[in-house]
């Protein structure tokens, strides 16, 4: 159990996913430790979207493995993998337009109930039961988010900075052990993203372990432990913020972007 | 006749019905790359271009070549009126609507069709004589030397249009990339416009070429549209070289089947020809393209 | 929670209450004979709307397994002589198997497959009920369909028939309703809404619409059943193409993803084609314009777009008297 717990939360070893000749993730390495709030980042088309995809069943890797809580997540397709604990979000925000607020988050909680067609056909007993207990779940983490008061809005009524936090409380309804953030801070200003940043530290807090892609830094230079850098699908480069804003390959990568402005 | 001699048969008029199941899944397939959505009236196009065909002729003096073309002209009006009318002002993408858009219209032009027309099967004299032509131990209709001929014309075209034309090139951008088109300035409205008009004409041409040979009624579009559907799948949904090898396949294998097993259940073989490959290689024989959903 | 289950039975209730007055106000044989098809056809959109409503996903060909309930029902009752509920049993199992044999490649793929899959296999069906002669009568029909009976008493009053087919249809409704409101309705509509993110809120996408599909498959089969066991004659035309696009059109017009609107849909499109004389002659363009319009300006269904605009349209005289009364 000692050994478990000092094994990094995932690891990656030598993934790679090429489409058509392209290859959008080359050999590329790295392991989340439990507890961290780790950031990827890199331009535009460097391949991160790529690595989620991959880590989520969403894409099967060509070559290279993945490691969460110590078994392999290779092969595994997208809804598996939810259930090992592997929540994520999309970078355009996917949200079920037709349902409330509360509906979304309670959608979230399907992994860790069971009730089928027929129990819920003939409304058993049992069903009704776990029905409120995800009822009840769905409004803690609305108040967690901070979205309780709109719980019985269309859930295309929030305005977009709530929408991404409300996908991230259909994530948290997993009750997952990593966190998959897709650009979170995309489509966000300055002060719902500091907003971010807080809730982000609030869901570490819980014991969650984060991992987030970002394109530009501001966020990730402020909440991360640790930060990999990506380019062309390879990495550049892994380290503390500190590290990685002072590494001369980082800063040649991203020369005339102003990075760290 | 010998059993060698009923494979050639069959195989002749596998052929000449896999040209007809080539062109209608080669329309399914411009609608498809430049819409991503799967016209359900593809096979009505069809039934139309016999219909107006035989309309052209029975109540006109006018040259047979003359009643092809006009024919032709007037289905590419009723494809381009489908996009225009139906399709761009949908307010939903979701695929289910536009499933039952294109339902809709379908049946609605099966209905005018049988307004206009009646329920009866209709037929028209062959383009160039009625003689078969001998061919080993088979014959051939003349007929189906112009459906061959159509079909390869159609083709020839299509390909010009995609490769020299500046709107086929842009259509292949679409293809490609909707949005990236979009944004070097591709009007994809009118892309996607263009593809229904051409996908009806291509359509018509294949319902006219085969009248002679079949017959034509207001409800055979249905039949067509599923057979050239299949035959899409099976070479590979929006790939074109895959729409006419899927096409002559399932022509084949049909003529085959019916011939050698049972000719009551002809229209069942397309259809678990369509099972088959959904089980086995849901990306079709030439198919290559990744499912692009994250 | 309570408040709402309450809510649903409630209404469920008071539908029930209605049903079983009805009889004693319509006496005619006529009318009840067309209640009777209004309360088959509920049953088959509500199931259909499950699958198309719901779960976003579409059948065209829906009337095969409305006909492989039938024709199962009446070939075991009129040629084997088998006791008619056994025999609806048979018929639902037979329904479940071919309809995972079409659902499970169909449904890997996207909703574009199924449709075209569902709208050959309907085709495909027909062509047995009318090529298999020796098994089905062929086109001139099976004859000879003995009618259902409880115990001993035989259900060959319209009156009686009424009562059980409006029971077990009022029952899909309840259970239908359940279904939606659950953590499985709600999965199913995450399957519409966005399966991307279905598939990463641990959601077995493609197991589920099977489900839904099967589900959808087995309540037809037992309308179906009913059906055969009412008309005692059974033949081909019944279960065509055509019919298959009528229960799309229902559900359209009764608004996707609502089980009141379903049964909205069933009696609008069986009674209007009674009363109105240019469903006879047009009935294929009617509802191919019906189809058409709707989904086109309302997709989300005639009865449910209606309500949209009724209530955009309250919203703007509101703030259109505000601002009159503010100015």
């Amino acid at each position: 159990m000692i050994e478990l717990s000092r094994q990094p939360l995932l690891k990656a070893e030598n993934l790679s996913k090429s489409f058509g000749g392209i290859h959008a993730v080359r050999e590329v390495s790295f392991a989340v430790a439990r507890g961290q709030i780790k950031g990827i980042i890199g331009p535009n088309g460097a391949g991160k979207t790529t690595l989620f995809n991959l880590i989520t069943g969403f894409y099967a890797a060509d070559a290279g493995a993945i490691y969460f809580n110590g078994r392999s997540l290779n092969n595994l397709v997208p809804h598996q993998v939810a259930e090992r604990g592997v929540a994520r979000t999309f970078q355009n925000v996917e949200l079920f337009d037709r349902m409330t607020v509360l509906e979304n988050v309670m959608v979230g909680r399907h992994p860790k109930t069971r009730a089928g067609f027929i129990s819920a056909a003939f409304s058993l007993s049992k069903a009704r039961k776990e029905e409120s207990g995800i009822r009840d779940k769905a409004m803690e983490i609305l108040n967690f988010i901070g979205l309780s008061e709109r719980a019985a809005d269309p859930s295309t009524s929030l305005p977009f900075g709530f929408q991404r936090v409300l996908e991230i409380g259909r994530a948290l309804a997993t009750d997952p052990l990593l966190l998959l953030l897709d650009e979170p801070a995309s489509g966000l200003n300055a002060g719902e993203t500091r907003e971010l940043g807080r809730l982000i530290g609030r869901i570490r807090d819980k014991g969650i372990t984060v991992v987030l892609v970002e394109h530009d830094m501001s966020l990730t230079m402020e909440v991360c432990d640790e930060i990999l850098v990506m380019d062309y699908g390879r990495t550049l480069a892994e380290g503390s913020p500190r590290e990685i804003q002072q590494d001369p390959e980082v800063i040649a990568a991203y020369l005339g972007e102003e990075p760290f402005a | 006749m010998d059993l060698s001699n009923q494979i050639l048969q069959y195989i002749i008029s596998g052929i000449t019905n896999g040209a007809i199941y080539a062109v209608i899944a080669l329309g399914f397939t411009i609608i498809y790359n430049s819409t991503e959505v799967i016209n359900f009236a593809q096979g009505e196009f069809v039934m139309l271009g016999g219909m107006a065909v035989i309309a052209l002729d029975s109540m006109t003096n006018l040259p047979l070549g003359f009643s092809f073309l006009l024919a032709v002209l007037a289905v590419t009006l009723v494809g381009l009126a489908l996009e225009r009318f139906t399709i761009r002002p949908a307010k939903s993408s979701d695929p289910i609507a536009l499933i039952i858009i294109t339902v809709g219209a379908s049946i609605f032009l099966r209905g005018v069709a049988m307004m206009f027309w009646g329920k009866d099967s209709l037929g028209l004299r062959p383009f160039t004589g009625s003689t078969p032509i001998h061919l080993g131990g088979a014959t051939l209709v003349p007929q189906s030397l112009w459906v061959l001929g159509v079909t390869v014309m159609v083709m020839a075209a299509l390909q010009f249009f995609y490769k020299r034309t500046i709107t086929g090139k842009a259509m292949r951008a679409c293809a490609f990339n909707r949005r990236a088109a979009g944004l070097v300035g591709i009007g994809v409205n009118r892309m996607v416009l263009v593809s229904f008009g051409l996908s009806a004409a291509i359509g018509a041409a294949a319902g006219i070429v085969v009248v002679p040979i079949t017959l034509c009624g207001y409800d055979v579009g249905i039949m067509l549209g599923l057979k050239g559907f299949c035959a899409a799948v099976l070479g590979g949904l929006g790939s074109s070289p895959g729409s006419i090898l899927g096409g002559f396949l399932l022509g084949v294998l049909e003529a085959l089947g019916a011939g050698l097993i049972s000719s009551g259940f002809k229209d069942a073989i397309a259809f678990f020809v369509l099972l088959l490959v959904l089980f086995i290689r849901p990306s079709g024989l030439l198919g290559s393209k990744e499912v692009k959903r994250f | 929670m309570s408040r709402f289950l309450g809510y649903k039975s409630v209404q469920v209730g008071s539908f029930g209450l209605l049903l079983a007055l009805v009889p004693v106000v319509v006496t005619n044989r006529y009318y009840l004979n067309v209640l009777i098809f209004i309360g088959i056809h509920t049953l088959l959109v509500v199931g259909l709307n499950l699958l198309m409503g719901y779960a976003g996903q579409i059948s065209l060909g829906h009337a095969a397994f409305f006909g492989l309930g039938a024709y199962t029902s009446g070939i075991l009752t009129a040629t084997y002589k088998l006791s008619p509920w056994p025999a609806m049993v048979i018929a639902v199992v037979l329904t479940v198997a071919v309809a995972l044999l079409v659902g499970v490649p169909a449904l890997k793929l996207s909703g574009y497959y199924l449709a075209m899959a569902t709208l050959g296999f309907g085709i495909i069906v027909y062509i047995f009920f009318k090529e298999l002669v020796w098994l089905t009568g062929g086109p001139s029909g099976l004859v000879g369909i003995p009618k259902l009976s409880i115990g001993n008493v035989v259900l060959d009053e319209p009156k009686t028939y009424y009562f059980l087919v409006w029971a077990i249809t009022l029952g899909a409704i309840a259970l239908s309703l359940n279904i939606v409101d659950s953590r499985v309705g709600r999965a199913l509509r995450a399957i519409h809404d966005s399966e991307p993110a279905a598939r990463a809120s641990g959601i077995y996408t493609a197991r589920l619409k099977i489900w839904v599909f099967v589900v959808s498959a087995v309540y037809a089969s037992v309308a179906g059943s009913l059906y055969a066991h009412f008309i005692t004659f059974i033949s081909p035309s019944s279960f065509d193409f055509m019919f298959s696009i009528k229960l799309v059109t229902m559900v359209v017009v009764g608004g996707m993803a609502s089980i009141w609107g379903a049964v909205f849909g069933a009696a609008t499109l069986t009674v209007l084609p009674e009363v109105l004389a240019v469903f006879h002659d047009f009935d294929i363009v009617i509802f191919g314009l019906i189809l058409m319009v709707v989904m086109i300006f309302m997709p989300q269904g005639l009865t449910r777009g209606a309500l949209d605009l009724w209530e955009k349209y309250r919203l703007q005289r509101d703030v259109a008297g505000e601002s009159l009364s503010g100015g």
